[in-house]
């Protein structure tokens, strides 16, 4: 793979193209965000700034904030309601080079008991007078777990994720862009708080069952490949639809489609979008293992469970500052609400709070909302 | 197990190595194509409806990426999603 970079990256030099790439537009974004549903409330602001430095070089940093106030079906059935505060701050640079650009970028999030650092990198060419644009990237996560009151409890993840990307107009009306990535995981993958639910007779609880700690596998791979096209209407509105194909070594195995449909009218723009996600589950998932240590692997996350999930989103956009108009150094303003409603219908995870007998558990169903609120300037 | 798990991986970096060599070859191409002077079947000037902000990829980066995110803690697929690839190059 190195030798295939460094190749590439040789072949980008040594061509002189013929036509120029452009950069991302200077812009800054500022976002609220709330998550609300199965007793989970996350929100936070994000702040994005972009802004060229000379004609090659864009840098973008970008600030973000989870706050975290838990009380989900997961922490109800087996531990204590939690509040927590993830911290995410990136910076990035564009660098272009003819029709040729490459991006470095460098993340860091921090909470409690979870450090994360991903140094990125891409290599995007522009090609046919800009008809097709070919990316080729590379990113690598070193992750360190920890575990709340455990401060001796340390381990390690790293991970690697291979993209190539190729975005194509079709028409003068089409455009679409195919992506394929490769990922894989190493080290600690467990969530350290998370329990598996065996059958016991000897339960104190009277339940039937009791929990012992999951274990996962140390390794994943997996793949995924997306398609997203998006075309121009004769009125001017725009309809956009993308499918992506995911299986790993955990035998999950997903499809996910979407529909969005866009419409300008005067200083608004709207928009609605559907999203449609199955999956199944991993092999090592069971709502309900035999024994304790049934299996060598062993894991209860409702995310590897065999789920079906919709998302119904309503987006409304208004341009107080457009053409003609400026604040000083800023040309266009929006400001954007939106909503997300989103609902997931687990196949396998059985609702432990419904109090019934083991067995005859209903199975567990989330509704959630998320909520976003953003002002966009560009300048 | 862990055995097969091994050749998988290794299938897997053998293909995307292939894959690799393919694009680069593609974009060999694509650097002589600079020469050649092939011609696009949709020209530059006739990319305004692919310009207008509603066409944009990613018209709202922020936004995406914490969508994103959501999903990727509520589900078990991620990936494939992906950047935009540098756009239609029609500013």
């Amino acid at each position: 793979m190195t030798r295939l970079l460094t190749f590439f990256l040789a072949a980008l030099l040594l061509c002189a193209p013929a036509h120029a790439g452009v950069l991302p537009d200077d812009r800054t974004d500022i976002l609220y965000h709330l998550y609300d549903g199965g007793g989970v409330e996350i929100d936070g602001p994000s702040v994005l700034v972009r802004k060229k430095a000379g004609k090659n070089l864009s840098i973008v940093g970008n600030y973000y904030v989870d706050m975290v106030s838990s009380a989900s079906i997961d922490v109800v059935t087996t531990a204590s309601p939690y509040t927590e505060e993830r911290k995410q701050w990136s910076l990035g640079a564009d660098y272009l080079r003819g029709d040729t650009t490459m991006r470095f970028g460098y993340t860091n999030s921090t909470e409690s008991d979870y450090d994360a650092n991903t140094y990125n990198f891409s290599v995007s060419q522009d090609m046919f007078s800009s008809l097709t644009t070919l990316t080729l990237s590379y990113a690598l996560g070193n992750d360190t777990v920890g575990k709340s009151g455990d401060p001796a409890f340390e381990r390690d993840l790293d991970k690697h994720i291979y993209g190539v990307g190729l975005t194509q107009i079709i028409t003068k009306n089409l455009i679409a862009t195919l992506n394929f990535e490769t990922m894989t995981d190493e080290g600690y993958l467990n969530n350290p708080y998370r329990s598996v639910r065996y059958l016991d007779d000897s339960d104190i609880l009277g339940r039937g069952y009791s929990f012992e700690e999951e274990l996962y596998p140390n390794t994943r791979t997996s793949n995924a490949l997306g398609i997203r096209a998006r075309y121009f209407l004769p009125y001017r509105a725009a309809i956009e639809s993308e499918y992506r194909f995911f299986t790993d070594t955990w035998d999950i195995e997903s499809h996910t489609a979407s529909l969005t449909y866009v419409h300008p009218w005067r200083d608004y723009t709207f928009e609605a979008k559907f999203r449609y996600h199955d999956q199944t589950g991993a092999h090592f998932y069971q709502d309900l293992f035999s024994r304790s240590e049934a299996t060598n692997f062993r894991g209860r996350d409702k995310e590897l469970s065999p789920l079906t999930s919709y998302t119904y989103r309503l987006k409304a956009s208004y341009a107080f500052l457009n053409d003609g108009k400026s604040w000083g150094f800023i040309k266009k303003g929006t400001v954007t609400a939106s909503v997300d409603m989103l609902l997931i219908d687990y196949h396998d995870f059985s609702d432990l709070t419904a109090l019934a007998p083991i067995g005859a558990e209903p199975l567990y169903s989330l509704d959630a909302n998320i909520f976003q609120l953003y002002f966009s300037f560009w300048y | 197990m862990v055995r097969v798990l091994a050749r998988y991986g290794d299938a897997m970096r053998s293909s995307f190595y292939t894959l690799g060599q393919v694009l680069v070859t593609l974009l060999l191409l694509s650097a002589a194509s600079g020469c050649s002077g092939i011609e696009p079947w949709v020209k530059p000037y006739e990319r305004d409806r692919l310009a207008d902000p509603i066409m944009a990829l990613d018209g709202d980066p922020v936004s995406s990426s914490y969508l994103q995110h959501v999903y990727e803690s509520r589900e078990g697929a991620r990936g494939g999603e992906g950047a935009a690839g540098g756009g239609c190059g029609c500013n």
